[in-house]
């Protein structure tokens, strides 16, 4: 958004959001630092992860240096009644759901612009590194110009009126770049790592956090193209179409090469392996659909279904995707992001597969 | 800046100060025995001596300490420790620093109950006596609420443990912001120096000889054996010197600050007790206003004030004394303290009211968005 004055800068703890908040700053707006409280089990300290209370400081730190207020919002039960619900639900449904854009959709474009905007600021300013390009028919979103960084995926899910009141002034810079830029501004996360992790499974051991929630028995992995059982799995669920590690499989398979899960089916508790041959996809269906501008009806457009994945070329009709580069290991709950070009125009929830 | 958050820390007086760096630029250790040592031992005594002047005590019975968090942990667990009885009772709207204290014991074998409050905050007397048994080691109740500024009955409740031979500690930390303070009835009392215009890190235990205490901190048993540790003599003079001070009434200006804030939101509930409250304290509920959003408003037009004590990291919760009234959480999540002080002016009173309106409307919109 252009001529925004009074800003929002949500305020991690980490380098990005840091470097952002120093450049809303620089460019003259009115910043307010704001740190969101999200964990339900609050700041234990120690873990890695968000919101534990080191990342607390850091972010408070970030803030004083800047000169700028700070303040902590608690939006624990939000985050956990939506994206967390949303989460179990969504693996409980068999499908494989991320939760950072159902962050980015209901919480940090929403309830906290909402309430940003109840309280008299214009935007929120974040450190995803995404680019807002004013274009011929409002605000466009556009990838990061750092290939390894770009961010744009996880925002495809922000309609216009979310993308009119953001602000992502990394969307330029590479990371070494914005690395640099915190030391040399002497912030003291210039060297904190990256974090990877689900912010709320800060031990990276999602299977072991579906099962405590949702359970899970033992059942069989069987090879889909034999139907002989090859091992045995502790609970379905978390299992994900395309994954290969963690089946702690004993026999290898004929031809020696790696086998992938090919198909999960929370019926009959049962993970099917195969070989990738068996993962290439020719296109889907997609629900849930959101457009960052007009919306599309038929298009020839790039699909992107991971967060860092290459994008191939498809076309977009209505709710199918029909693909013209391979694509392999697709899963039913990931989000598709349609790229024209550099731009996003919009995404949809992959509601079924076919191969 | 309008400070209204005197409850939290109080600005430095600067007869605090003037004394402080009388001593910051004198060398001398209070225990050693050279003449040095003496200077400074001669400070610490005499600032004893006048403090407890002030506060109705015998200087011996003074312990000083690094504040008033120290003397609540000193007296909750020393006093509970040294005795052979396994109860203790404290009132449910007791600072942090006397309730976490008590849970602690319970990892260590006690039974820690929570004396029930009125809706005013107002600690119910009779229920405390029903719960007064002969294996009760410590009854804890605060003289005054550092939220809601509820001044409890302690006349009763120290006649009460008296007859009945049970210890009662009072954290008094609030109470010095009153014109007066008498604590020659209460066996253990913890002070504090910066909410009287004193510096931080600095405070005492006023506690009886005859009651035994065990000591958290060991290594010299610099003050009367039972707190170790070299004496802060410039931090001690600080005290004694910002509680010479006259303090002055802020009754007045206060109720003109409840009368100008209810002007202002008809709807604002006054908590805590409205008449046996503390002088300097003025405390809201503003039904569907997010407290964390009322206080960041404020703070943006200059004005501070609390959502209730600070806590961890920032984050607000509901306060526990609000829903020991019998709050129910979205009441205990709206509400601000204002406290004055030594150096408040009717032009701080008048920002608030000025303010209030529109940061109270702008609060409650963020509110409906929960």
């Amino acid at each position: 958004m252009t001529g925004a004055t009074r800003v929002v800068a949500a305020l991690s703890g980490g380098v990005d959001s840091a470097v952002a908040a120093a450049r809303l700053v620089d460019a003259g707006h009115e910043v307010t630092g704001v740190h969101l409280a999200l964990a339900e089990k609050r700041y234990a300290g120690g873990g890695r992860g968000c919101c534990t209370l080191e990342d607390v400081h850091d972010a408070r730190r970030a803030a004083d240096m800047l000169g700028i207020p700070f303040y902590v919002w608690d939006f624990a039960e939000r985050f956990r009644e939506t994206v967390l619900d949303d989460f179990l639900e969504e693996y409980r449904q068999g499908r494989t759901p991320n939760p950072c854009v159902s962050c980015n959709q209901h919480i940090k474009f929403a309830a906290v612009l909402e309430r940003a905007q109840a309280l008299g600021f214009d935007a929120v300013g974040t450190g995803h590194y995404a680019r807002l390009v004013d274009g011929d028919h409002g605000v466009e979103l556009h990838r990061g110009v750092d290939p390894g960084k770009d961010q744009s995926y996880v925002l495809g899910v922000l309609d216009a009126q979310q993308l009119a009141a953001s602000l992502f002034p990394l969307g330029d810079s590479r990371k070494a770049h914005v690395r640099e830029e915190a030391a040399q501004r002497g912030l003291l996360v210039a060297e904190k790592p990256d974090s990877h992790d689900i912010c709320f499974i800060p031990d990276g051991d999602t299977r072991g956090f579906l099962r405590d929630r949702i359970g899970g028995v033992q059942g069989p992995i069987v090879d889909v193209e034999s139907g002989a059982q090859l091992g045995t799995h502790p609970g379905a669920v978390g299992f994900t179409v395309g994954q290969r590690r963690g089946l702690h499989l004993k026999q290898p398979a004929a031809d020696g090469r790696p086998r992938y899960i090919v198909d999960v089916d929370l019926g009959s508790n049962t993970v099917f392996v195969g070989p990738p041959t068996r993962l290439r996809v020719r296109g889907f269906t997609v629900d849930r659909l959101r457009w960052t501008g007009a919306p599309v009806d038929t298009e020839s457009l790039l699909i992107q279904i991971r967060a860092h994945a290459d994008p191939v070329p498809g076309l977009l009709d209505h709710d199918r995707v029909e693909l013209r580069g391979e694509l392999s290991g697709v899963a039913a709950g990931q989000l598709a992001v349609f790229y024209r070009g550099t731009q996003v125009v919009g995404s949809g929830r992959i509601s079924a597969v076919t191969s | 800046m309008h400070y209204l958050d005197h409850a939290a820390t109080t600005p430095l007086r600067p007869e605090a100060l003037v004394a402080m760096q009388q001593q910051w630029r004198q060398v001398g250790n209070p225990s050693s025995l050279h003449s040095a040592g003496r200077q400074a031992r001669r400070v610490v005594e005499e600032s004893r001596e006048q403090i407890a002047a002030l506060v109705g005590a015998k200087p011996a019975d003074i312990i000083f300490t690094s504040g008033g968090t120290e003397a609540d942990n000193l007296a909750v667990k020393g006093i509970a420790r040294s005795s052979a009885k396994r109860r203790v009772l404290v009132s449910a709207v007791e600072h942090h620093a006397v309730l976490d204290p008590a849970q602690a014991l319970v990892d260590e074998g006690y039974e820690v109950q929570s004396i029930p409050v009125d809706q005013f905050g107002v600690v119910d007397v009779i229920a405390l006596e029903e719960m007064l048994d002969d294996d009760v080691a410590l009854v804890a109740v605060m003289w005054a609420n550092n939220e809601v500024g509820t001044i409890e009955p302690i006349d009763d409740v120290a006649e009460l443990c008296r007859r009945r031979g049970v210890p009662l500690h009072c954290d008094a930390v609030q109470m010095l912001s009153e014109p007066e303070l008498d604590v020659a009835r209460i066996p253990s009392v913890a002070l504090s120096a910066h909410k009287v215009g004193g510096p931080v890190g600095v405070g005492a235990l006023v506690l009886d000889r005859d009651l035994s205490v065990r000591p958290l901190m060991h290594g010299g048993g610099q003050e009367r054996d039972v707190r170790s540790g070299t004496v802060d003599a410039a931090g001690i003079a600080g005290f004694a010197a910002a509680l010479s001070a006259p303090e002055p009434d802020v009754r007045t200006l206060r109720d003109e600050l409840i009368a100008g804030v209810q002007q202002a939101v008809p709807e604002a509930i006054l908590n805590g007790d409205p008449d046996h409250r503390l002088a300097n304290n003025a405390h809201f509920s503003f039904p569907g206003c997010p407290g964390d959003a009322l206080l960041m408003l404020l703070d943006a037009a200059g004005i501070a004030v609390s959502t209730g004590s600070a806590c961890t990291a920032g984050i607000p919760q509901p306060s526990h004394v609000l829903i020991a009234m019998g709050a129910d959480e979205s009441v205990a999540r709206s509400s601000v303290r204002f406290s004055l002080g030594w150096d408040s002016a009717p032009e701080d009173v008048a920002a608030v009211c000025r303010a209030l309106p529109s940061a109270v409307e702008r609060a409650r919109r963020a509110g409906g968005l929960r």
